[in-house]
């Protein structure tokens, strides 16, 4: 396989840079930047020790002896990027832009974020490295995530609400993208996923490809031999590519994508852009697009807002088109049966994004169980991040109510 | 300016709008290029508009925006005016009527686009229709030359003007290869930000412009970002060959607050300022 992307950001067909001129410089510093950080020791030495010393890398293997029971023959290992600080991926791919942003000399990141966890992650390392730091965030989603709104103001961080277009994750990015055109002479605008126009979608990879560095070692060292299968949620798609990255050479592990498919992907309400999106230019780069008949962006759905995206990193739709990976659509009850499945069976909270891709495993476990009868698969998941932002929505989901079971002693 | 004139010596390299640049240097003076979104406050009401543009002594191109979903290098005036227009139903499509109404009226239309919408309606049809009803050239605000070629491709067999943009932030290699790519003119954002009214225009501005011309003297500049009066328009056509008004033209569509006025005296009042702008600024 080539080495992907291209000089010019390119992955086939898909990527590329779609942006106002005026950004054309910085994005071309920050890939030349970005390029010379990775040979320099300095950098690359600091960043594996905040991985290691502040975000709790290498994160572990756990092997979900009950959960697979559920998964017809296979055998169901999850990697743990929920154990990291904050508490999902992000934080991979936050310490390393807001590195790379001291090392250009800026002194100030913004971020887009959806549900919040971006956000979070950003305002994280901003207070860690002592970078202003501002979020952009739709106004639909800082009412729906007003606790996530707080945890960055605590960090320091200003949150604007948009209160443009649909109000959601694209338009917080659409702002994001405004406001850089006026300020990147001193500010480094931190994406959060693989989307956007080049260097992003390659930086972001290599930023999570971490995951697969060491969930390939620890598959070879401690569980004999590589896994049969490979599956993530994508959304923009930075936990799937990091979770992919290692294993793409690899013509023995399959890769499997799961998007949110919403109420359905006939309903038309879903967020499944491989599955029934087509090709455009969205955020900078050419990918798959949720869009009307003239290239109007279509809003999306999901009950998980971190996959709420109409838009997919460039290099997914490129994994998809040539076939080297394959993706499915995750109906929001799928996911929240997995998510309830993996709690009850595991003691692991899922976040929601992350049941997208557990309810995939367990479809492509009862799948190949039928396939192949005698076959006992090794099915290797990233367990993206954590639920404890999720019980709210679950709470309604599952229509508890709140009340204890049992009111105990007390006085009569 | 008037020695200007001398400046675009090279007529393959001016296309259809870049003439008629050359013609208002030829007069001594900046053109004016007028902005509007298409299908605001309505398609029928924006067709008038565009009209309104040629009413009295008028603008010398129009830029027709076609509304976006996401449009990143627009503010707040554009933005609540296209999202407006979109959740009426406005079209692509819809820009070859505001194309043949500006052409029937006597001026030259250009349109302003991002590009999804280009790609998605197909880069030769796109400029194949365009070109029919009467369109001069393409202005891509999210298009560089860098990812080009197809669209190269479809102007050059439609024969229409492809005009790229241009940023203080951008290296003077890259200000000579953008330009050599355009046909028409070259778009100099005069600012560092989006769209909008601002009540100083940039320092850089004439900074940006006499980079254009050392990079590339054939090809004429024109200035955006920020003009809203005729003053202004006035200081920028001291330096620049074409003048570009946008939001300041919008504004005159929802002055009272409701985006359907009754008449178009005010947008026709602020085309009679700027153009008196543009023809005092001459040196």
């Amino acid at each position: 396989m080539t080495l992907l992307p291209d000089a010019t950001g390119h992955f086939g067909d898909f990527g590329g840079k779609f942006v106002p001129e005026a950004l054309n410089a910085a994005l071309a510093e920050l890939a030349s930047e970005f390029s010379r950080a990775n040979e320099d020791p300095t950098f690359t030495t600091e960043l594996r020790r905040l991985q290691r010393d502040y975000s709790g890398r290498p994160t572990p293997i756990t092997v979900a002896e009950n959960f697979s029971k559920l998964c017809g023959n296979a055998r169901v290992l999850l990697k743990r990027e929920d154990l990291n600080h904050t508490g999902a991926h992000k934080i991979n791919n936050v310490l390393g832009q807001a590195l790379l942003t001291k090392r250009m000399g800026k002194t100030r990141v913004i971020a887009e974020t959806g549900a919040g966890q971006h956000g979070v992650a950003t305002a994280t390392a901003a207070a860690l490295m002592g970078l202003e730091c501002r979020v952009y965030m739709g106004e639909v989603d800082t009412k729906r995530q007003a606790l996530n709104v707080a945890r960055m103001q605590l960090l320091g961080a200003e949150v604007h609400a948009v209160a443009a277009g649909s109000r959601t994750l694209k338009d917080a990015m659409n702002e994001a993208m405004r406001e850089w055109v006026s300020t990147v002479e001193n500010t480094h605008y931190l994406i959060g996923t693989v989307a956007g126009p080049h260097p992003f979608p390659w930086m972001v990879r290599e930023l999570q490809r971490i995951i697969s560095t060491e969930a390939r070692a620890q598959m070879i060292e401690d569980h004999g031999a590589l896994p049969d299968h490979v599956a993530a949620c994508v959304g923009g798609g930075s936990n799937a590519l990091g979770m992919f990255a290692d294993f793409i050479p690899d013509d023995s592990v399959q890769l499997w994508g799961y998007e949110a498919a919403g109420d359905g992907i006939e309903t038309g309400r879903h967020a499944a852009t491989i599955s029934a999106g087509t090709m455009g230019v969205l955020h900078g780069a050419r990918t798959y697009v949720l869009q009307n008949e003239d290239g109007q962006t279509i809003e999306s759905h999901s009950i998980s807002a971190g996959l709420d995206y109409p838009g997919v990193g460039p290099e997914h739709a490129w994994l998809a088109k040539s076939g080297r990976a394959t993706y499915e659509g995750v109906t929001d009850a799928e996911a929240m049966q997995a998510f309830g499945e993996l709690t009850r069976t595991e003691g692991i909270m899922p976040a929601i994004e992350t049941a997208h891709a557990l309810a995939g495993v367990k479809r492509l476990g009862l799948r190949l169980a039928e396939e192949q009868p005698d076959a006992t698969p090794t099915i290797l998941v990233c367990l993206s991040g954590r639920g404890d932002k999720d019980v709210s929505t679950a709470f309604e989901w599952f229509g508890m109510s709140g009340q204890p079971d049992k009111v105990v002693g007390g006085m009569a | 300016m008037s020695s200007m004139s001398s400046r675009f010596t090279d007529e393959s390299r001016l296309g259809i709008s870049g003439k008629v640049i050359a013609q208002c240097a030829a007069e001594g003076r900046a053109a004016l290029i007028a902005y509007l979104p298409v299908g605001y406050p309505t398609v029928d009401q924006s067709l008038e508009a565009f009209r309104a543009l040629s009413d009295g002594v008028g603008v010398d191109l129009v830029e027709i925006g076609i509304p976006y979903s996401d449009p990143v290098l627009d503010g707040l005036v554009i933005q609540h005016a296209t999202t407006k227009a979109l959740r009426r139903g406005v079209r692509t499509r819809d820009a070859f009527r505001a194309a043949q109404a500006v052409a029937e009226s006597g001026c030259t239309p250009l349109v302003m686009t991002y590009w999804n919408l280009i790609e998605q309606y197909g880069p030769d049809e796109f400029a194949r229709d365009f070109r029919a009803a009467g369109g001069a050239g393409v202005i891509t605000p999210d298009l560089t030359p860098d990812e080009a070629e197809v669209w190269t491709a479809a102007t050059d067999k439609h024969g229409l003007d492809r005009i790229f943009l241009v940023a203080p932030s951008s290296t003077d290699d890259r200000i000579a290869s953008t330009m050599a790519a355009c046909r028409g003119w070259v778009y100099a954002t005069s600012v560092m930000g989006v769209t909008g009214t601002r009540t100083t225009t940039s320092s850089a501005a004439p900074i940006i412009a006499d980079r254009a011309k050392a990079a590339d003297h054939l090809l004429p500049v024109g200035i955006g970002l920020g003009v809203s009066n005729g003053d202004q328009a006035a200081e920028v056509a001291t330096y620049a060959d074409a003048v570009i008004v946008g939001s300041a033209l919008l504004r005159c569509l929802d002055s009272d607050g409701a985006d359907m006025p009754g008449d178009l005296e005010k947008l026709r009042a602020l085309v009679d300022e700027l153009a008196e702008g543009v023809r005092r600024g001459q040196a």
